[in-house]
């Protein structure tokens, strides 16, 4: 058995609101392990992003347990909660993100400001890989408004990647794009995964949970089906085979 | 994070703002420009009162009768004859630390020059008396202790006089003059002097002797002042000391009786216009603080702006990892390099009215090292303060409200 990245139990989050509760979460367990390529799938409102905040510790459950990389990530304080999501996680977001009005590289560089380790020329040396991993070698200097969304994606995917996370969160990453540009995207998720880096991806398209080894699939707050995949896709030639475009 | 990258991007932010930046600094440069300036003229009027004084001679020491008013430029003492020859003449004989003494009869009148004439005073003094002023002749002659003792009619003449009593520029030494209808003859011209700190024009006057002057001119036996200068300048206060405790013998002055004449020195003359242009300049400069303040706030103000129109910045400064800390900082030092940088321009500009007062207005300025100190110091100061709230504002954000934020 290989290591276990993601373990949670009973995973519960209520939202107040006024005198309402709402129950996001209510009682969600499973466990994730290293190289995997899941995706989390469900209608809107089921709950999904409230789940992957969590698995990136950008939120906390109400009840319920997860360990990251072998850590209660309960017991640690605001500090320690950033310095995770600094060191373990990449999180991409289905809006990009990106700061505006500054330059691609900035933008990928952004994690390591927040990691004293890393020394100036490290940084942009990082950076700069990180950008040719997604393809976006040529457009270093390029802004964000001088940038298509599947350029502005590849971006945030690069920001995810510089600080070498043990996994990808991505929430909807594609949602904004078109099946072309997705399936650019996640043939390049599937380039990264056969790298070795596990991936959790919500969408609540099908057909982009046909490039995972997992899907889970949630449901008011309930897991409705958690299942291997094993007839996986290759995304690449699913792009291969879309009608090519007149320009 | 490291502080050159707080520093990095805080410069961005400001220049991706530039006008409104601008804008929010105007308060900050405003308000240390006026500092400085305030203080440059605060500090030159300060000095040049100082050294109009000590021009007029630093070592002079005033005797005027009746009790000290504290009015530093209250003219003869009205009425008050308490001041006679004798006291002069006591005064003269005994003072140890004394170099010349002069008494001082003075009043009003036309000074007439066939058809021009022109109002001045008439000033009785012995040959004493450019000594203790520190005043030299242009041309012709002082008149003698002789010339005292027989009344003579004879005058030395201030610049401002000869110019309106001799406008064709004839030689007026040898000449014959009349002062209120008393013919005087003109045996000398005084150096211009010029105007005092106070606009006094100090070459608008007519020395002749003081016996002249109390007989025939005024016709009283008292005097107006006895004007002596000390042996030098650290003995003057000795001196008013010594000159006071030889009036009170003089006048039979009982221990309980106050004074009844007032002895000063220019040093005391100085302190007291220095305190009244100090008084002007806290006044200044509290009106200048209070822009400063304004300025303060026009910051925090902005700082707010910045804060909310940047929530999902910080959302996601947050997510990839910032701390509390971080983010703090991030905003804090916005706030200090918009009021520092803003305080930069505030002294350039505060140094630039302050030589153009100096250059067109005449004005003496002064500008004091550490008014500029003080300026940046205020700067940083209020940008921690006014930036502090809004940055703890933004590093309390929960990093999802804020990523969601729209
Ligand atoms: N911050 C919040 N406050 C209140 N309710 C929330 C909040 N976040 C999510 N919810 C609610 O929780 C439920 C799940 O939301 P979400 O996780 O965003 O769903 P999904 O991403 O699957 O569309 C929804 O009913 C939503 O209204
Ligand atoms: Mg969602």
């Amino acid at each position: 058995m290989s290591k276990e990245i993601i373990k949670i139990q009973d995973l519960k989050r209520d939202f107040t609101m006024g005198t309402e509760t709402v129950h996001a979460l209510r009682g969600v367990s499973f466990t994730i392990e290293e190289g995997e390529f899941v995706t989390i799938m469900g209608s809107s409102g089921s709950g999904k992003s409230t789940l992957l905040n969590i698995l990136g510790c950008l939120d906390q459950p109400t009840s319920g347990s997860y360990e990251l990389d072998g850590v209660s990530v309960k017991e640690l304080n605001k500090n320690e909660l950033a310095t995770i999501r600094n060191e373990k996680i990449g999180f991409i977001f289905q809006s990009y993100n990106l700061l505006a009005r500054t330059s691609a590289i900035e933008n990928v560089e952004l994690p390591l400001l927040y990691n004293s380790k890393v020394s100036t020329e490290e940084r942009r040396e990082r950076a700069i890989k990180a950008l040719e991993m997604v393809g976006l070698a040529e457009r270093l200097h390029h802004t964000p408004s001088q940038l298509s969304g599947g350029q502005q994606q590849r971006v945030a995917i690069a920001r995810s990647l510089v600080n070498n996370p043990v996994m990808i969160l991505a929430d909807e990453a594609t949602g904004n794009l078109d099946t072309r540009t997705s399936y650019e995207i996640m043939s390049l998720f599937q380039e990264l995964n056969e790298k070795g880096i596990t991936i959790t991806f919500v969408t609540h398209e099908p057909d982009i949970a046909t490039f995972s080894s997992r899907t889970i699939v949630l449901k008011d707050g309930n897991i409705l089906k958690d299942y291997l995949n094993d007839d996986i896709q290759s995304a690449a030639k699913e792009l291969a085979a879309l009608p090519v475009e007149d320009h | 994070m490291r502080l050159l990258n707080l520093l990095k991007i805080a410069f961005k932010a400001i220049v991706l703002n530039k006008v409104r930046t601008l804008l929010t600094m105007l308060g900050i440069i405003i308000g240390v420009a006026a500092v400085i300036a305030m203080l440059a003229i605060g500090e030159g009027s300060k000095e040049s009162i100082r050294s109009t004084i000590s021009s007029m001679g630093s070592n002079m020491i005033t005797i005027r009768p009746g009790t000290d008013d504290r009015g530093p430029a209250r003219g003869s003492g009205g009425d008050v004859q308490t001041l006679t020859l004798d006291n002069y003449e006591v005064i003269k004989e005994k003072a140890s630390l004394l170099d010349y003494v002069t008494p001082v009869v003075n009043g009003g009148g036309q000074v007439i020059n066939g058809a021009n004439n022109w109002p001045s005073t008439i000033y009785g003094v012995n040959p004493d008396y450019l000594n203790i002023k520190v005043v030299g002749l242009k041309s012709g002659s002082m008149f003698t202790d002789a010339e005292v003792r027989s009344a003579s009619k004879v005058v030395v003449l201030g610049q401002t006089v000869v110019d309106n009593i001799f406008p064709d520029g004839q030689d007026p030494v040898g000449q014959m003059i009349r002062f209120n209808n008393i013919p005087f003859k003109v045996i000398g011209v005084l150096e211009e002097k010029g105007e005092n700190t106070f606009g006094q024009d100090q070459d608008d006057i007519v020395i002749a002797p003081f016996t002249t002057v109390q007989k025939r001119i005024l016709a009283i036996d008292y005097l107006n002042q006895i004007v002596a200068s000390a042996v030098s300048e650290d003995a003057a206060p000795d001196a008013v000391i010594e000159v006071t405790d030889i009036l009170r013998s003089e006048h039979k002055l009982l221990d309980n009786e106050e004074d009844d004449f007032t002895v000063r020195s220019m040093e005391e003359l100085i302190s007291t216009f220095s305190s009244t242009s100090e008084m002007l300049t806290i006044l200044l400069v509290a009106v200048a603080s209070i822009s400063l303040l304004i300025g303060g706030i026009g910051i925090m103000n902005i700082m707010y702006v910045s804060v909310k129109e940047r929530t999902k910045e910080v959302g996601l400064r947050m997510a990839v990892g910032g701390k509390t800390a971080d983010i703090m900082m991030q905003f804090l030092i916005e706030a200090i390099m918009i009021s520092v940088t803003g305080g930069v321009i505030g002294v350039a500009l505060g140094l630039g009215a302050t030589f153009f007062i100096e250059k067109f207005l005449h004005w003496p300025t002064s500008v004091a090292l550490y008014s500029i100190i003080i300026s940046f110091a205020v700067c940083a100061v209020t940008g921690i303060f006014f930036g502090w709230y809004p940055a703890k504002k933004a590093a309390a954000l929960d990093p999802i409200t804020a990523l969601r934020y729209e």
